[in-house]
């Protein structure tokens, strides 16, 4: 448990997503089976004590402490799981540590009741962070910055195996994951399980940056914005997959009831209307689709409200025949034949757009800007269906994006290499006149779209022109327009404004432009297609 | 907070010490912090610990050490039979750099709460030292950077490399020479200092660098090979406290009391009454009436707190 609480500590205190990296891969692969099965699994969000809860926690400590000075102390702290291991007295005498595995082993035993004794037990045999470690792995909820992918790449890494096989291998297996390990750090051959809804990487597209493309070798598909499922079914159990292989099945249980043939298909999930495309797109705007999103439980209301179904881009397995080795033209064809056994109210087809050059295609996605489209993609006709991004197989042409020039009002610093820079510009428009006393509110936030030159004269800026400090955050004199980039800007009741952008970004510094020229609310309200 | 008359100074930190006073009374040391920092040493009027002054109105004020930065006081006020001490900032361990706490005897004891909480427990200065010397020994090819304020925490950082044997030298950020030649003069040896500014980024590879906590993200540490984030103070205790201030690796130094010195302090002293500020007082406010203790909180008007 020390190794472990250690790793835990190091990766709060580490920013850097490499360093995270290494840190964990190599506590992987020094560690012996199963305490780093186990350990993965806490990293993973792979583990559940329904015996111990945040409440037994503060139980425990009641028993300790003075309920007021547990109360002033968590309200310091800001977590329970600190607060304790921290509060937690100090045994006499020598503290003898129990492995990550017998932990899991008697936290899996434990009762409501039997907690509050053996939870104890275990907790005096550690010292504070160790503590910290064995409460967090008990109450599940680690909220350390680690996400399961980052485990994932971190146990690619240490064994030196692809990370696309280590998800494909993964959603068979429980925890401490012998047989993964096995399979990457002993070379045994890789885990299977063909009866399971397993997660297939999806594949991915690059934007398009060349024009030498040849049409005849590719075909071209609206972009769709909605998020990118794979729904999964095997001897009649069903899975919704997002594109992070997070099971999102409970979120959207009408798509899976309707899904009643063993396959693999890949498509987005859209909710109905006729923001995108139009009437015949028949699919509303991302903004209703994000009332669904993170649910856990859906309401009935919520269900008719908001209805959700598949628009298919492919097919890739079908029965039990894998078809990903085939080219797109041939999945697409079975796609095809396969659509008609399916409840047409929950899924149809993503059309093909018949362009025989990418002038012509260029011509048809500069409407789709009034059809509210994201864009176009651009699949070779020939390519297998791949994980991740395989250059020259498959391509995503977004419309330009939309801009408007805002004022920068308040910066933040940065983290990791950029911590000593202020890197994080809020920026907004004006409320009307600026000449008549208008103000500006603020419409949007990015940290993203600027060189690292154009980085270094922002941050000067923002040191040279602050008029009030709110801890990392910096107010600047509101003199300076930035051009920034969005894909498209949203009525929002979040917001002050009014609006909210999707993937706003700095396209340029206008130091040309001084602060009253900048655009006002009513340009960027205009732009909504809600 | 407005300039008096006659001035009973505990330590030079800029949260209990302002100059423009009449007359000015501290230890030796705590004038000479004043005369740096705020350049002015009129009416200044030195007293040695276990001195006693008699002040205008009859009443005799006594210089005790607190233990906590060099020339740092705690005051006892006699006057008709009663006494009462004013800590100022105090703490208990051992520290090269300065006098320790000496447990006096009143009717009303006056202390800081700073740290006032029981989850604060101060770990071994040694533990941390040789944390901070395991980074620099695993990283040689970048330099290990600790935040230190610059009166008190900086020099007990150094001087307590030196006494774990650490020879090699030790790079100052400019705002912090200063002190530390003042310690230097008072007698205190604090090894080979030198100047980040006097040296190149190879130089720094490998090394340990001291910068006040305001310059950690600045960017001044630009200039350093790659530095490992360290701070010095008994916040980093707090995993959140340390994750906010982008510190990778904390180091629980404290020059304040911790919860445990704080209430066997009050324990040993055990006046009749005690009165709490400076920091968390429901805490040990909450302590005293657990243990049948009379005490009080002072809501003090004060400057802002610096950091630890």
């Amino acid at each position: 448990m020390e190794r472990f609480a250690a790793l835990l500590d190091a990766l709060i205190y580490t920013r850097s997503r490499n360093a995270k990296l290494k840190l964990i891969s190599d506590y992987l692969r020094s560690t012996p089976d199963p305490d780093r099965g186990w350990a993965l699994a806490a990293l993973t969000d792979g583990l559940d004590f329904p015996a111990v809860k945040g409440g037994t926690i503060r139980n425990l400590m009641m028993e300790r402490v003075d309920p007021i000075l547990f109360q002033l102390s968590r309200d310091y702290v800001g977590d329970t799981a600190e607060t304790a291991s921290l509060l937690w007295p100090e045994p006499e005498g020598a503290k003898d540590p129990p492995s990550v595995a017998e932990a899991v082993d008697a936290l899996s035993h434990m009762t409501r009741l039997s907690a509050m004794r053996d939870l104890a037990n275990l907790l005096d045999r550690l010292d504070a962070p160790g503590r910290f470690a064995l409460i967090k792995l008990a109450t599940g909820a680690m909220r350390i910055g680690i996400s399961a992918r980052l485990a994932k790449v971190a146990f690619a890494q240490a064994f030196d195996v692809g990370i696309d096989d280590v998800e494909e291998y993964w959603h068979g297996q429980t925890a401490p994951y012998r047989a993964l390990f096995g399979w990457a750090a002993l070379g045994a051959p890789p885990p299977h399980a063909e009866d399971l809804p397993l997660f297939r990487p999806f594949m991915l597209a690059h934007p398009l940056e060349e024009t030498g493309i040849d049409m005849s070798a590719y075909a071209a598909e609206w972009k769709w914005d909605g998020i990118r499922v794979q729904i999964v079914r095997v001897g009649g159990v069903t899975r919704l997959y997002s594109r992070s292989g997070d099971d999102i099945t409970g979120t959207f249980p009408e798509i899976a009831e309707a899904m009643d043939l063993d396959a693999v298909l890949d498509g987005e999930l859209l909710v109905r209307g006729s923001h995108q495309g139009g009437e015949t797109g028949g699919a509303a705007s991302f903004n209703a689709l994000q009332q669904r999103l993170g649910r856990k439980t859906v309401s009935k209301k919520m269900l008719e409200e908001f209805p959700a179904f598949v628009r298919l881009y492919d097919i890739l397995i079908d029965q039990k025949e894998d078809l990903r080795p085939l080219s797109w033209e041939q999945r697409r064809m079975a796609l095809e034949a396969f659509l008609p056994k399916l409840d047409p109210a929950h899924f149809d087809l993503s059309a093909v757009i018949p362009a025989t050059s990418l002038d012509e295609l260029a011509a048809i996605r500069e409407r789709a800007r009034d059809d509210a489209i994201e864009g176009v993609m651009l699949k070779r006709r020939d390519s297998p269906y791949v994980p991740g991004r395989k250059t020259g197989l498959w391509y995503k042409w977004k419309r330009d994006p939309l801009l408007v020039d805002c004022v920068l009002m308040y910066a933040q610093r940065g983290s990791g290499k950029r911590s000593s820079f202020y890197s994080d510009y809020t920026f907004g428009c004006w409320d009307g006149d600026p000449d008549a006393g208008a103000e500006l509110l603020p419409v949007g936030k990015a940290y993203f779209g600027f060189t690292d030159e154009e980085l270094k004269w922002l941050d000067s800026h923002v040191r040279r022109h602050t008029v009030n400090r709110f801890g990392p955050v910096r107010e600047t004199d509101k003199s300076l327009v930035l051009e920034v980039a969005f894909d498209s800007v949203h009525a929002s009741k979040r917001h002050k404004s009014g609006v909210a952008m999707r993937f706003p970004r700095i396209s340029r510094i206008r130091t040309d432009k001084p602060a009253h020229e900048a655009d006002r609310l009513d340009t960027l309200r205009a732009m909504i297609r809600d | 907070m407005r300039p008096v008359p006659t001035a009973l100074v505990t330590h030079g930190h800029s949260d209990h010490a302002r100059g423009g006073h009449g007359t000015t009374i501290a230890t030796p040391e705590t004038l000479a912090i004043m005369a740096v920092r705020y350049e002015t040493q009129a009416g200044a009027s030195p007293v040695g610990y276990g001195e006693t002054r008699r002040l205008p109105g009859g009443v005799d004020a006594t210089f005790l050490p607190a233990g906590h930065v060099l020339g740092s006081a705690q005051i006892l006020l006699e006057h008709a039979g009663e006494r009462v001490i004013v800590t100022g900032d105090y703490k208990r361990r051992p520290d090269p750099t300065c006098a320790p706490f000496v447990v006096t005897p009143c009717d009303i004891f006056v202390t800081e709460a700073t740290f006032a909480l029981p989850v604060f427990r101060h770990p071994p200065v040694e533990q941390e030292i040789a944390k901070l010397l395991a980074a620099r020994a695993a990283n040689p090819e970048r330099c290990v950077l600790v935040g230190a304020y610059a009166l008190g925490k900086a020099q007990r950082v150094i001087a307590e490399l030196r006494r774990a044997g650490y020879r090699e030298p030790i790079w100052l950020h400019g705002a912090l020479e200063r002190m530390c030649r003042l310690y230097e003069e008072f007698g205190i040896d604090l090894g080979d200092l030198r100047l980040v500014a006097d040296a190149g980024k190879a130089d720094l590879a490998g090394q340990i660098v001291l910068c006040p906590p305001g310059a950690l993200n600045d960017r001044w540490s630009r200039r350093l090979p790659d530095p490992i984030t360290a701070m010095a103070s008994g916040w980093m205790r707090v995993r959140q406290r340390a994750v906010q201030r982008n510190v990778e690796l904390p180091l629980v130094i404290s020059d304040h009391a911790d919860w445990d010195e704080l209430t066997e302090t009050i324990t040993q002293v055990n006046p009749a009454e005690t009165w709490i500020t400076h920091g968390r007082e429901d805490a040990l406010l909450r302590w005293c009436e657990l243990h049948q203790r009379r005490a009080r909180a002072l809501a003090l008007s004060g400057y802002e707190d610096e950091d630890d």
